[in-house]
């Protein structure tokens, strides 16, 4: 709920806010969207993921199999490995150096591969697909 | 020297992890005259701090508005200096068996390097379990590894004019290609993409030798290994094309970093519950009386997997910890800053 509020906080103008607060409570951004995870065998599990916190701890709330996050999201291990479905990997973003690097102690990394850690929920992703692999550590 | 070896060491308390808690449970201790040894998988201290984020900034240790992993092991070690504990790297605590009873416990602890202990209490502060390297996902890979499949190079003569290929593009990769270049028959490096996350003058040593036709580079990865009887004769490289190829590989070393794995905690006796090892509030014992959990690796209502939470588990940890290690002493609550025991033993007094 906090991290909630301040990720959103952070992204609105005080006039933003107020509205938000205000007189309209049902407006301004979404802060939550749907996103899908299918598993190695195919079964998929679609949750809510709160705006401003990331895939991985979306994945991790909600129970999603296959996300060790062993490093609890420092960009340290490279066990929250997801392949993001081809028609979001433009709105998810390329991965930046660090995760590059990490990304390198993966198994079969492909060029849709990303560290879901690192990938933080915005309204844009409402309805993101990613895939993860059998085996992350 | 056999019977050296199997003289049982003698101590006080057998620490079981060198991470944040494990380190501060040696200065908690310490403060009741508790005589530690600790014990961890790792070449050194630190534990996560060290091993996963050395260099990444740390805001939430009270005290320290920010610091990195390493500084806040450097500062532990610091800290614990006048407590002189003794420290066993390189090695992994295998079996712990209770030699005492519930008033006066005593325990046997054997590691994989063959050491025996013998200790009053134990502070497990294992953190998610012991460090081990990550198998990548290629077929019957159990079936060759310690013969022809290697994570770490033990024994150099075991690569002698061998067909070598290396698996990564990080410095364990890089270094055991130049080490190993000079001694195997032949060498492949294979790696996902051509940037490597290695001290500059390895990275540019390998390209040397890729260049002089010394060893060979390819971009892929592997996918099946073929052999018998545990020896490797030849693996499927998978190159980023998606193109096949069988290579030659008689040893393989694929080096994807390190995971967590509970290992053999799991086979001590203790209650666990979701490879987690449920501890009281009070004093952090688990089920077993004399030995104890903190850090990472307990579990109780509200449980908050923070390095200050670990740091508050080894202070109460501590005070049990005295009952047992000596039972006829009263234990009088003192504070750092008044006590001059306490400084006598911290050396500042």
């Amino acid at each position: 709920m906090y991290e909630e509020e301040t990720g959103v906080m952070a992204k609105m103008s005080f006039e933003d806010a107020a509205t938000r607060y205000g007189a309209e409570p049902g407006g301004g951004a979404p802060t939550k969207v749907k996103i899908t995870f299918i598993d190695s065998q195919g079964q998929a599990r679609t949750v809510e993921g709160e705006v401003g916190s990331t895939v991985m701890e979306t994945a991790r709330r909600n129970d999603i199999p296959e996300i060790a996050a062993e490093c609890g999201g420092a960009c340290a291990c490279a066990t929250c490995h997801v392949y993001v479905d081809e028609n979001w990997t433009e709105k998810a973003g390329k991965a930046s150096q660090m995760e590059e690097d990490m990304l390198d102690f993966a198994f079969d990394v492909k060029p849709n591969s990303r560290l879901c850690c690192q990938i933080t929920v915005r309204p844009e992703l409402e309805g993101l697909v990613v895939t993860t692999p059998a085996q992350q550590g | 020297m056999n019977q050296l070896k199997e003289a049982a060491i003698e101590t006080d308390v057998v620490i079981v992890g060198a991470g944040p808690a494990g380190l501060f449970s040696v200065f908690e201790l310490g403060l009741l005259d508790i005589k530690a040894h600790v014990i961890d998988i790792l070449p050194r201290a630190g534990g996560q701090c060290s091993e996963l984020y050395p260099e990444k900034p740390i805001y939430d240790i009270p005290g320290l508005p920010i610091c990195t992993g390493q500084e806040l092991t450097d500062n532990l070690l610091k800290q614990i200096e006048p407590f002189r504990p003794t420290f066993h790297f390189n090695e992994m605590v295998e079996t712990l068996v209770s030699l005492g009873t519930p008033e006066k416990p005593e325990f046997r602890l054997t590691t994989d390097a063959g050491k025996i202990f013998h200790a009053k209490v134990v502070f497990i502060a294992a953190g998610g379990g012991s460090f081990q390297p990550k198998k990548p996902p290629i077929p019957k890979i159990d079936a060759y590894e310690g013969k022809s499949v290697f994570y770490a190079v033990r024994r150099m003569e075991d690569f002698r004019d061998k067909n070598v290929v290396i698996v990564g593009g990080g410095d364990s990769a890089l270094d055991w290609t130049l080490n190993l270049q000079p001694v195997a028959k032949s060498l492949t490096l294979v790696h996902r993409r051509d940037q490597f996350r290695a001290a500059p003058h390895s990275v540019s040593a390998m390209q040397e030798l890729v260049a002089a036709g010394k060893i060979d580079f390819r971009l892929g990865q592997i996918t099946t290994i073929e052999g018998e009887d545990g020896e490797l004769a030849r693996a499927t490289l998978k190159g980023n094309d998606g193109v096949e190829e069988q290579i030659v590989c008689e040893r393989l070393m694929p080096f994807f970093g390190l995971t967590m794995k509970l290992g053999p905690v799991a086979d001590w006796g203790l209650q666990l519950n979701e490879n987690l090892i449920p501890v009281d509030t009070e004093k952090f014992e688990t089920s077993h009386s004399g030995i104890f959990a903190v850090g990472d690796i307990n579990s109780y209502p509200g449980k908050l997997k923070l390095i200050l939470s670990g740091f508050h588990e080894a202070a109460l940890a501590s005070q049990k910890a005295h009952r047992y290690v000596y039972p006829d002493k009263k234990l009088l609550f003192q504070y750092t800053t008044s006590s001059t025991n306490l400084q006598k033993k911290l050396g500042v007094s």
